[in-house]
């Protein structure tokens, strides 16, 4: 695997599975306004995580979906945290969403610097929709941080946002839903 | 009927705007927020069948557009109880009535979801189908629910087309695939037959008096034949009915839907009706302490 | 609190309104409307008020029918006819 491959792998595993995570919300969401401003973030999350393959792809002869469905549960680099299912405790999910910006903003900020300017590009590109993500994040904090249900979620969460290795037991049942209808008729376009 | 009354109904009959504001007669505003609750709690049911399949979206693309989808579904139920509660019933109310069964919506959202193939016959004609009645309520007689029209039909057009996609791909794929396409459009052409509702002369629909709706029933779902039927022969797909086929007169014939199916269904017995309520009732409960503490007012 | 959302379509168009939308606060407020009006590029701006902020006013007093500073004050199809018939008949007496 390329040096490009180990880097940003993890990174966009971790938004594939954040931004599918976060679309369980869809349509559930505790009101209207916020189910339909939340779906655009976990959009972008796919988004970010599409792009971020494409990169990848091109190095290794490949393509984004194939990267994104097509490998066993053993080889997804995405980290435990985000592979938690957490509806429908709205607590944890921004708990999760506050844990997660801040530590990937500094993530994003280090690739920005990165000698490959492609990567560098992408990093920026990023960064700019990722300070929209910031920002609801930090609205919510300051909205829910009186909260003790949002104080508890915090705390128990924040050690988990370092851990990376084992995939959780829900990853399994997360990677069946994800390539079922893909693995259905193997090969197909769809 | 009152004199006042007479007066409106001339006025609303001869294309006459009402805005939120204005004085209407108590059935005319009590008719409209039925019909206009009915279509939010429809947009936010329609999101339930669809949903499980984001997760399941076989490509990073099609991902991508049923979130979009599902999200457009979710902010048309935003306008519509938007325009429900400055009529007088907030949005809180609709949405128990909803969950308690007293309320209605859509046959189509009764039933379930099985494949990929439903993806796509959803959204290629069950959207078609609605998007038919949503033109027509460009002309409602009720101002802020046309207007918010115009919205809705524009965000339509790319589910549409979407659809067509998800379909057309699948039809030049494997056999498969098009098994997958076949058999969902099997299961979905009764509902789709029925969608439109039963055939009332507009004469005789409330709905159409005070210009609320500006087409039939009947003639929604000739439009809709018209329209669809084409192009889903053009593919090589069959409609399981023997009978369907237009006249000389340029009216489509087909075996007469049943209508005492369709009140069963809206009444709250579908196949998938207690579920989906049910879904909604635990994530609504589930999440009621966070409204309380960021909208305290409408809790 | 209800927000009122006005969309601005292109450069150089009125705002227009768009709708409301239900929000906690102003920061939120933005956040909702960004997302409901203009998530698909259908908008370049949007304004966003408090309910309470706009005034609606749909009376106008004219009891004594003031049409002299309007269009319809002045019916001159009459007159035009007359001061043509007038000035041909004139060119006419004078060959």
């Amino acid at each position: 695997m390329s040096a490009r491959a180990e880097l940003l792998l993890p990174i966009a595993d971790d938004e594939l599975i954040l931004g599918w995570r976060n679309s369980e919300w869809t349509g559930i969401a505790p009101f209207l306004e916020e189910d339909v401003a939340f779906s655009s973030i976990a959009q972008n999350e796919v988004g970010h995580a599409r792009a971020l393959y494409q990169l990848v792809a091109e190095e290794l002869g490949t393509t984004a979906d194939e990267l994104a469905f097509d490998r066993r549960p053993e080889e997804y680099r995405c980290s435990s945290f985000v592979e938690l299912r957490l509806v429908p405790d709205w607590a944890k999910t921004i708990a999760r969403h506050c844990l997660y910006e801040d530590a990937d903003e500094r993530r994003i900020k280090e690739l920005i610097e990165s000698d490959d300017p492609e990567v560098a590009g992408l990093a920026a590109k990023i960064d700019r929709e990722e300070a929209y993500h910031r920002m609801h994040a930090q609205m919510w904090f300051e909205r829910l941080q009186d909260v003790p249900q949002f104080q508890e979620a915090l705390e128990e969460l924040r050690p988990m946002v370092v851990e990376r290795g084992e995939h959780l037991p829900e990853f399994e049942q997360l990677w069946e839903e994800m390539t079922e209808v893909r693995r259905s008729v193997a090969g197909a376009t769809w | 009927m009152k004199e006042r009354e007479q007066e409106f109904l001339e006025y609303v009959q001869s294309g006459g705007q009402v805005e939120t504001t204005d004085w209407m007669p108590d059935d005319y505003r009590a008719k409209l927020i039925k019909f206009i609750e009915m279509h939010g709690n429809s947009e936010l049911m329609g999101v339930l069948p669809e949903r499980e399949w984001i997760l399941r979206a076989p490509t990073l693309q099609r991902k991508l557009a049923l979130t979009a989808k599902v999200q457009d579904e979710v902010g048309h139920s935003q306008l519509i109880y938007r325009v429900v509660s400055d009529l007088g019933k907030p949005r809180e109310q609709c949405l128990d009535d909803l969950i308690s069964g007293k309320s209605k919506f859509h046959n189509v959202f009764h039933y379930p979801t099985k494949t990929w193939g439903d993806v796509g016959v959803i959204a290629w004609l069950v959207d078609a189908a609605a998007i038919i009645s949503q033109k027509a309520l460009l002309k409602c007689s009720y101002a802020p629910y046309a207007r918010i029209m115009k919205k809705i039909c524009w965000e339509e057009s790319f589910h549409i087309l979407h659809g067509r996609d998800v379909i057309l791909t699948m039809m030049n794929g494997t056999d498969a695939q098009r098994e997958l396409v076949q058999e969902a459009l099997n299961r979905w052409w009764g509902p789709l037959m029925q969608f439109h509702g039963n055939p009332i002369p507009p004469g005789d629909d409330p709905m159409y008096t005070w210009r609320i709706k500006s087409q039939g029933n009947g003639e929604a779902r000739q439009q809709f034949l018209d329209g669809y039927v084409p192009q889903i022969w053009e593919l090589g797909l069959t409609v399981p009915d023997p009978k369907l086929s237009k006249n000389d007169d340029g009216v489509w014939e087909f075996t007469e839907p049943d209508w005492d199916e369709l009140m069963h269904v809206v009444t709250g017995h579908g196949p998938k009706t207690e579920e989906r309520l049910g879904l909604r009732r635990t994530t609504r409960d589930e999440t009621e302490w966070v409204r309380r503490v960021v909208l305290p007012e409408a809790a | 609190m209800i927000y009122e959302v006005f969309r601005q379509e292109r450069k150089g168009q009125a705002f227009a309104h768009a709708g409301s939308v239900e929000a906690p606060n102003e920061e939120f407020a933005e956040w909702y409307a960004r997302e409901e009006f203009g998530r698909r590029g259908e908008s370049v701006a949007l304004w966003v008020v408090p309910r309470e902020a706009v005034h609606e006013i749909d009376e106008f007093v004219d009891e004594l029918g003031r049409n002299y500073h309007r269009v319809d004050g002045y019916p001159l199809k009459e007159k035009l006819k007359e001061a043509r018939e007038r000035a041909s008949r004139a060119a006419a007496a004078d060959r």
